[in-house]
């Protein structure tokens, strides 16, 4: 523990990160919004025209996709489902309404973020491979036409889900768990922080057994 | 069309009727094309690129008549070369005018996220405006007859035209204007499809060709471009003419329901996140709670 009380919780890298992939996201969703819906389409012409959205689109995507994979290499442990974790997800609705107290203690990340992060990663995995036969559909010949549409259907949908997750993770990480932003900015929580939302996490870095 | 304002209605010093003076020219324009009279010639591919302005592409030599195996970019137009053996066993060549066929319920507009890429006009012309176009392809994908074809030099997506900027002026399509054989007509969808039938009639009649019938797809609402076929039972026989083209019932999901879920769902979510913070509130540590 440091001498301000507090507890340092991400690393620059791990910051970077986040960061990265919330930018690539978040274009993504922008111009995938603006192409999704005639009502929304004016985002594109915001971000510099339909014609522009869509060329760099698929590109950010599988920059998306690239710095989820470094980052999944640096988290994947951390993200691993546990018994305690299982037993998280069934008091999920006491979490929910900030009845806290009953909750099995979590580890570095909560079931609740790993969930998210593994939404988050098969969805990035799904929306590459569906964006693939979007990007080229040229390629597909046309007795295989009814991939074209499939994959279109199953991007909106992935897209969909990871809109959901993405709704849910803003909500929480700005509004419902206030110091959680902060620390993806500056890389340090409180200890009380720290002893509140992550117990074991906080048991194993500072040594302090609880 | 827009000549339809200065329609004459009356001549001075003319003797006998004003011409057309009856003829309504609100009308949906249609193209005939009697594929039992094509001789194959390509007089309307060379027609086609000469008023867009294309050069003539590179051609790949199959054996057959046809010129390459594919539209492209700038290739709206292609006779489609089929050696065909009927069950009787009598042998024919078919061939095919392929091109666009201006559904009237067009499955490149109904996938079109770009908005003003794509137009139908009253007249039925459906037509690509390729400097709103983003090049993201959902007409491929729409298009139950692969006809939208991309230039991935420009990113832009081309396909036949009509000749809308002939067709407006007054004047028929390129392509028709060159047929040699007059199996290619243009005019009113309803005196096309009165000629067409008519043929289709005389062929079931007069010649062995006992299944003649006009290709006019419902699938889609009908088409501006129809066909008559020696046989209409067998359309895939001459190139791979689709026998019921629809536009696929994945675009249709996609492009409604889908998008009204996902609009709710997005909505919902936002507000049910504002009124769970209104209903619990943020979480507070000791700390704060000490503070």
């Amino acid at each position: 523990m440091s001498a301000a009380g507090t507890v340092p919780r991400y690393t620059y890298r791990e910051r970077m990160m986040h960061w990265l992939t919330a930018l690539a996201y978040s274009y993504c969703l922008l111009t995938g919004l603006a192409f999704y819906s005639p009502h929304l389409y004016w985002i594109a012409q915001v971000l510099g025209g339909g014609a522009t959205s869509r060329s760099w689109h698929p590109i950010f995507g599988v920059g998306f996709f690239a710095i989820a994979l470094w980052m999944h290499s640096v988290w994947h442990r951390d993200m691993r489902m546990t018994d305690t974790d299982r037993r998280w997800l069934d008091k999920m609705q006491d979490y929910a309404r900030n009845q806290d107290a009953a909750l099995p203690a979590s580890d570095r990340f909560n079931a609740g973020q790993k969930l998210f992060y593994w939404l988050m990663y098969y969805g990035a995995a799904a929306l590459l491979v569906t964006g693939l036969f979007m990007w080229f559909p040229e390629y597909i010949p046309f007795s295989l036409a009814w991939i074209r549409p499939l994959m279109a259907v199953l991007h909106a949908s992935a897209a969909l889900v990871t809109i959901g997750g993405f709704i849910v993770h803003v909500y929480m990480s700005v509004f419902f768990v206030p110091g959680s932003a902060t620390a993806m900015l500056f890389g340090n929580v409180s200890a009380a922080w720290a002893r509140a939302h992550h117990r074991l996490w906080y048991a194993r870095t500072t040594g302090s057994g609880e | 069309m827009s000549n339809g304002t200065l329609q004459v209605k009356a001549i001075s010093g003319h003797a006998g009727t004003v011409p057309g003076q009856n003829t309504s020219r609100d009308y949906d324009v249609c193209k005939l094309i009697d594929v039992t009279t094509c001789i194959g010639c390509k007089a309307c591919e060379v027609a086609c690129l000469e008023w867009n302005g294309y050069p003539f592409r590179e051609t790949v030599f199959d054996n057959t008549y046809q010129t390459m195996p594919d539209l492209a970019w700038n290739y709206y137009n292609l006779i489609r070369f089929n050696e065909h053996t009927a069950e009787d066993g009598t042998f024919s060549w078919l061939m095919r005018k392929d091109q666009c066929m201006h559904c009237a319920d067009p499955g490149c507009l109904r996938a079109c996220p770009a908005d003003g890429a794509i137009v139908q006009y009253s007249n039925g012309i459906v037509d690509f405006q390729q400097e709103n176009c983003i090049g993201c392809q959902y007409c491929v994908t729409g298009c139950p007859f692969n006809i939208p074809k991309f230039n991935a030099e420009t990113k832009k997506v081309h396909k036949c035209t009509l000749c809308s900027d002939r067709v407006g002026a007054g004047l028929e399509p390129a392509c028709i204007k060159a047929c040699p054989t007059g199996c290619l007509h243009f005019g009113s969808k309803d005196d096309m499809k009165d000629l067409a039938e008519k043929r289709a009639a005389q062929l079931r009649d007069h010649t062995s060709h006992k299944s003649a019938g006009v290709y006019d797809p419902q699938g889609v609402g009908g088409t501006h471009v129809m066909y008559v076929l020696h046989d209409i039972n067998n359309p895939e026989a001459y190139g791979g003419l689709p026998k019921d083209p629809q536009i696929p019932l994945l675009v249709r999901f996609w492009k409604g329901p889908l998008k009204w879920i996902g609009n709710l769902a997005i909505i919902g979510g936002i507000v049910a996140a504002a009124a769970h913070y209104v209903r619990f509130g943020p979480k507070t540590t000791e700390e704060e709670t000490k503070s």
